[in-house]
């Protein structure tokens, strides 16, 4: 129907805006001020509506759906409410860049401003969580702002964004006008070509660099599957070692020789000694966030810095850069490859030889170490186990927040881009098991695992009665500890051990939980349980919550305390009990 | 105006802003649509800039932009900070920095005028003072009766505070000021 302008009511506009945008699956729940939609929702059958079991979990399964396909998410929600609780999941998508468009319901027109039943201020409360939002006052204007809406969530630096559509709206009849390929709007024009000068510039100070290091984001992976592979292009040419955020895992291949792990807080040694130590940084679409530089005033002290970016408030916001690129990642890299490429001043691989050579010393240090334990499974252990058994397979990673994320990212190899859905910037616990159903409907074949924390997945575990319905079959794996771990490893940091809230003495049963939902329940509390117990779980076509029952003081680290920079960091071998005491001092003790 | 200015840096690490804060007058030329002033005045709050004046009107009806002209402070990195995220608004066209380019042209700053109102309230020596120290400053008097005068004066920021600072004492009760409203000199648009 694109192009084609027909008579229609603004729910119908709703459903064929989607229809006209490549929208297969949405994720919502129905109120009084969305019922026409979800009328017309009824009538056909191109869409496929997934019922949530609350607002939350639809915004997160659209972002989960999102991440691993690189399409936009969509969320369909009531006001009041509905609206209110989706807030945190918008929020959520915001700072980890993930394109949403989240259409609510509002009361009609004429009662807005009266405190009417289910009313809330949507594009009041959701204006500084999404990208843009619209209140569509005239059925007139709805064909445009929703594509609009689709345009603006996907393009630039993805986000989300919120359509709110009166009632009376929705029954109004106006003229429907599809999407068009050339955009009225004059005001939002996001650059994606990387200025070429400050390219060349780049490549000839990486050329006559001797401590390189490449730092990259998820901008890598949100410019699409071309990006990654320009990335491992350029790390080939180059041979310069490559270190990635939290949200970058899977640009670059855990496997590649160049890979040195994550960096940051919980970061290896190896990356965040190569941070500190370089000579030239290269950020391709990363942020300089406070978990990656630690310390801003120690943060890499003797580099040249250069940034690849396509939002130009990211450039200097937190550190100083010497050579600004405002553009796609997957444009810049192309620009950056053909211009090495071309160069005729290329690095020897003897330059790097040295840099080398250190990076294998701090590798040498092994900092991910964990002391095995024959009797308790260790939480290290565990996300060994699960990499080791479903490496193979077509799988997606999903998780929560807390010190099993940090684990997951340390100790889970991706290979490829669009396999690792986290809650980065936000850092929402409760993401990962709805992320994960959003995943599963998008993949339903393929092996969708939430590593969850016992905390976390008891703030979202109303979706395993969703995925039921929906014959997804996620697997929920929980590294059960009965604290909120990295709450503990901070009060053990900062509070003189006063583990004050941060454990939770009645806990569910598991198994039985996941029974009464109609799912598997697995629980396993010896190291010599764990493989068997996994492969069943990968085995069994049904959603699954796997109790793994790990050792309960186990901490996360390596890990940067509060206030130091990246060469300060407390290593494993290290964190005796005074230590931990003692690595945070006073000033550091007030940030978070 | 609101916010306290707050220093930026790290969370995990927050470095005291040691540099000086500079004065800067913003022109921002948006879409006039319902939000738009939220959404650049939530920006503002919710990043923790100041606002020292804001001043916005429609400019241009058939396109329907308005103009919006703000007064901020901050760090030479927090002003570079302010105007990226303003440009990071859907509805925001342009952001022109007055500040630097008048700096760029030679002007020490921008053309800035501002408009108050000042309702004067007095009998006697300190009304016929008021009144000559109105005709001083170039305001008029819009309003009077025997008891009071409503003055208007146009000017400087300056040469506002100065006025109302003299009128003060003379029997001032109210003041209404628009904020500044600038544009740069010679032959350019924004």
């Amino acid at each position: 129907m694109t192009g084609s302008s027909r008579e229609m009511t603004g729910a119908e506009m709703v459903v064929q805006a989607l229809k006209d945008n490549g929208v297969e699956d949405i994720f919502g729940y129905p109120g009084g001020a969305v019922l026409p939609i979800y009328d017309e929702l009824f009538q056909q059958d191109e869409i496929v509506h997934v019922l949530v079991r609350h607002e939350q979990g639809a915004g997160h399964a659209a972002e989960g759906y999102a991440r691993s396909t690189g399409k936009v998410g969509v969320v369909l929600v009531t006001s009041g409410p509905g609206a209110t609780n989706v807030v945190t999941a918008l929020q959520d998508a915001l700072m980890d860049s993930i394109p949403l468009v989240c259409i609510s319901g509002q009361v009609p027109t004429p009662l807005i401003g009266s405190d009417a039943f289910q009313e809330c201020d949507t594009v009041g409360i959701t204006r500084p969580c999404t990208k843009h939002n619209w209140l569509v006052r005239d059925v007139n204007d709805l064909p445009r702002v929703l594509h609009e809406a689709f345009r603006i969530a996907q393009t630039g630096r993805p986000g989300p964004v919120v359509v709110d559509i009166p009632k009376d709206v929705q029954f109004a009849t106006g003229e429907y006008v599809g999407p068009s390929p050339v955009t009225e709007q004059k005001s939002y024009q996001p650059k994606l070509q990387g200025d070429l000068d400050s390219i060349r510039e780049a490549v000839q100070l990486m050329s006559e660099a001797r401590k390189p290091i490449l730092y990259t984001g998820g901008g890598v992976i949100n410019s699409g599957s071309e990006a990654s592979h320009l990335l491992r292009e350029l790390v080939q040419l180059t041979d310069f070692p490559i270190t990635s955020t939290l949200m970058g895992l899977g640009a670059y291949p855990a496997s590649g020789k160049n890979w040195m792990g994550m960096l940051g807080m919980h970061g290896t040694y190896e990356a965040n000694m190569a941070m500190h130590d370089c000579d030239v940084m290269v950020c391709i679409g990363a942020r300089f966030d406070d978990r990656i530089t630690g310390r801003l005033d120690a943060f890499s002290p003797n580099s040249k810095k250069i940034h690849i970016d396509i939002d130009p408030s990211s450039i200097n916001k937190n550190v100083h850069v010497d050579i600004p690129i405002i553009g796609d990642c997957g444009h810049v890299l192309e620009d950056m490859v053909r211009l090495w490429r071309a160069s005729s001043t290329r690095v020897e691989n003897k330059a790097l030889a040295g840099w080398w050579e250190q990076i294998d010393k701090w590798r040498a240090r092994n900092s991910l170490a964990y002391t095995p334990n024959k009797d308790v499974i260790m939480p290290q252990y565990a996300m060994q186990r699960i990499y080791e058994l479903t490496k193979d397979r077509e799988t997606y990673i999903t998780t929560e927040v807390g010190q099993h994320q940090m684990w997951a990212a340390q100790f889970y190899g991706f290979e490829e881009p669009n396999r690792w859905m986290t809650s980065g910037g936000l850092g929402t616990m409760g993401y990962g098991l709805p992320a994960a159903l959003g995943v599963q409907i998008a993949h339903p074949d393929a092996l969708v695992i939430d590593i969850a924390g016992d905390a976390s997945v008891q703030m979202t575990i109303q979706e395993m009665s969703t995925a039921v319905q929906y014959e997804a079959p996620i697997k929920i794996f929980i590294l059960n500890n009965q604290y909120m771990g990295m709450v503990r490893q901070w009060q053990q940091l900062l509070h003189g051990n006063r583990l004050s809230h941060s454990y939770t003495e009645a806990m569910p049963d598991f198994v039985k939980l996941a029974e009464a939902y109609g799912c598997v329940g697995l629980r396993a509390e010896k190291p010599g349980e764990l493989d068997d117990a996994i492969n069943e779980m990968i085995s069994v076509d049904k959603p699954v919550i796997f109790d793994c029952r790990v050792a309960n003081l186990a901490n996360c680290f390596p890990m940067i305390p509060s206030g130091k920079a990246h060469n300060e960091m407390l290593l494993p071998d290290e964190a005796t009990d005074e230590a931990v005491a003692n690595a945070i001092d006073k000033k550091g003790k007030a940030l978070v | 105006m609101n916010a306290q200015h707050k220093p930026t840096g790290s969370a995990y690490f927050i470095a005291k802003e040691t540099e000086q804060l500079e004065t800067r007058t913003l022109s921002v030329l948006v879409d006039n649509e319902p939000g738009v002033l939220a959404r650049v005045i939530g920006l503002f709050s919710g990043r923790g800039y100041n606002i020292e004046s804001l001043t916005v009107s429609e400019t241009e009806h058939e396109a329907h932009l308005s103009r919006i002209t703000i007064v901020t402070n901050g760090t030479a990195h927090v002003l570079e900070q302010i105007k990226h995220q303003l440009e990071r608004i859907v509805p925001v066209h342009r952001v022109v920095d007055l500040s630097i380019r008048a700096r760029e042209k030679g002007h020490e700053k921008p053309l800035e005028r501002e408009l108050a109102l000042l309702k004067v309230k007095g009998e006697g020596d300190h009304r016929v003072e008021a009144l000559r120290l109105a005709d001083a400053f170039r305001a008029q008097v819009i309003d009077a009766n025997t008891e009071h005068f409503i003055f208007e004066i146009t000017g400087r920021v300056s040469k506002i505070e100065q006025f109302i600072s003299i009128m003060r004492p003379l029997g001032l009760i109210e003041v209404c000021r628009t904020g500044v409203a600038a544009l740069n000199r010679g032959p350019d648009g924004m």
